[in-house]
């Protein structure tokens, strides 16, 4: 069994277009929760979300590549970019042959879809452009990035809903831990926002129309987000060996299934997540100080989430402090997992545990340190990143301070 | 409307040249135009035009089209405007 160093961070989301300005800006506790702007946003009852700003993405590709990259696939590119930099590596020969990109996604190249229905639908048209396949696959994003950086090793795309990048990190983790490879690139990237994907989650009546408040006891629902984050996980040694600067170690992960229900959360599902992260990690509940919650905002969510941590954690939840940075971002589904394993990079390296910001009434169902409002500078050791999905699919992952 | 010249624009922009570097000579191929290319070619053909050209990928030289160089390009869709209309 290897160690697994995280060597490389990138992220765009609506926090920053980078790590750097994404950690500041939690840090400070920003809302990147704004106004939507796309076509038809008047036709939608939810006009709110964390949209990525001030992106212009004919400045980042060229005519062809924005032929065949949706805006799901543009946002994994910019973070993965951004990442494979920082790790410093090369892939090439034997390296390039065994590394491979595991990613999340739930929706893939929605705006694809989207806009193609509306062409054939709303105007008529019968003719789409030949590319609106290999666009809006689910697995676009990962083999661009692939290409992009040569990795010809295991790669594929993980869609669990809001769990997807979890349960993709989780896959990557447990290939550099094996052996089967040295360095892996995952993480996940979500692109919803636009009409149609507002439109089907206003369905569910799961929404806030003015803000996500995650275990504030007037929470209203959750908001939606965009963006990416993507990492390098590599072989601790060999990363400690060739002098790599390694952010955080992950140690530990678990996976779960509710086998109960499509949309409402379980208090069992999500606790033998958490318990079997630790139990993986060779940690006991004593040891951890953060966790990144799933925190959606929503009524039923956030109740149950924290029920899970009472019963795994018992006296010491009183001690941990949970947070939810989905009420700055919004709620990027299928990548939200990874943004928010950045916010636990930040704690265990740094020691800034990021808030949940627009926090107002306490909850008696959601009796815990929730760091509200303002971010706390404290050391963390240990931290979990929590991911609950609909359809009842689980993933939990440990991260150390090195 | 100059068929020829419309869909030398097309090729044109497809292979990133300049229209005066494409000849009614060149083949895709000279152009260096791969098969995503040629599918995104006949798409924005199809659009300009709006016509329907018979063409599957799968095996190129099993239709009517002829995609052998530019001038049988333009003579097949000169063809197909003239049904249409």
């Amino acid at each position: 069994m290897n160690r697994v160093a995280i060597t490389g961070s990138g992220t765009i989301n609506s926090l920053g277009h980078s790590v750097k300005e994404t950690l500041a800006n939690m840090a400070e506790g920003l809302c990147g929760i704004r106004p939507l702007y796309f076509k038809d946003v008047d036709r939608l009852d939810i006009k709110i979300g964390g949209q990525v700003k001030d992106f212009d993405p004919t400045t980042v590709f060229n005519r062809q590549q924005l032929a065949l990259y949706d805006r799901v696939t543009q946002f994994t590119l910019i973070a993965a970019k951004e990442a494979i930099k920082q790790s410093g590596i090369i892939f090439s020969g034997d390296l390039a042959a065994k590394s491979g990109v595991v990613l999340g996604t739930a929706g893939g190249g929605v705006s694809t879809w989207d806009d193609n229905y509306r062409a054939v639908y709303e105007e008529g048209k019968n003719r789409v452009h030949p590319f609106v396949v290999p666009k809006l696959m689910n697995n676009a994003a990962a083999s661009h990035v692939s290409m992009e950086y040569n990795l010809k090793g295991p790669s594929f795309t993980v869609s669990t809903a809001c769990a997807s990048s979890n349960h993709a990190m989780a896959q990557a983790f447990q290939m550099v831990r094996s052996g089967l490879s040295d360095v892996m690139v995952t993480g996940g990237s979500e692109s919803m926002l636009c009409f149609g994907g507002v439109k089907a989650w206003e369905g569910l009546r799961v929404m806030s129309k003015d803000a996500c408040r995650p275990f504030s006891a007037n929470r209203n629902g959750m908001v939606q987000g965009e963006g990416a984050a993507i990492f390098v996980f590599e072989n601790f040694d060999k990363a400690k060996k060739r002098g790599a600067e390694i952010l955080a170690e992950v140690v530990g992960y678990a996976m779960s299934s509710d086998a109960s229900d499509i949309v409402m959360p379980s208090k069992q599902g999500a606790a033998r997540a958490i318990t079997g992260a630790l139990h993986d990690a060779r940690l006991s509940p004593e040891d951890v100080q953060y966790i990144n919650a799933h925190g959606t905002g929503t009524a039923a969510n956030d109740k149950t989430e924290c029920a899970a941590v009472a019963d795994v954690f018992g006296r010491h939840a009183d001690n941990l402090m949970l947070s939810s940075t989905k009420s700055m971002h919004g709620h990027l589904i299928g990548g939200t997992g990874a943004v928010e394993l950045l916010a636990c990079i930040m704690a265990v390296k740094d020691g800034i545990v990021a808030p949940t910001i627009g926090y107002e009434e306490a909850d008696p169902e959601c009796a815990l340190d929730v760091v509200p409002n303002q971010a706390r500078e404290t050391k963390v050791d240990v931290a979990l990143s929590n991911a609950f999905a609909f359809g009842g699919l689980n993933a939990v992952l440990a991260v150390r301070s090195v | 409307m100059d068929i020829g010249a419309k869909v030398i624009d097309i090729i044109a922009e497809q292979a990133i040249l300049d229209p005066g570097d494409v000849t009614l000579e060149s083949t895709l191929d000279s152009l260096g135009i791969d098969s995503m290319g040629l599918v995104e070619s006949i798409f924005a053909i199809e659009e300009a035009f709006d016509i329907h050209i018979p063409f599957n990928a799968n095996d190129p030289s099993d239709s009517d089209f002829n995609i052998s160089s530019v001038s049988s390009i333009i003579s097949g869709i000169e063809k197909l405007v003239a049904e249409k209309s």
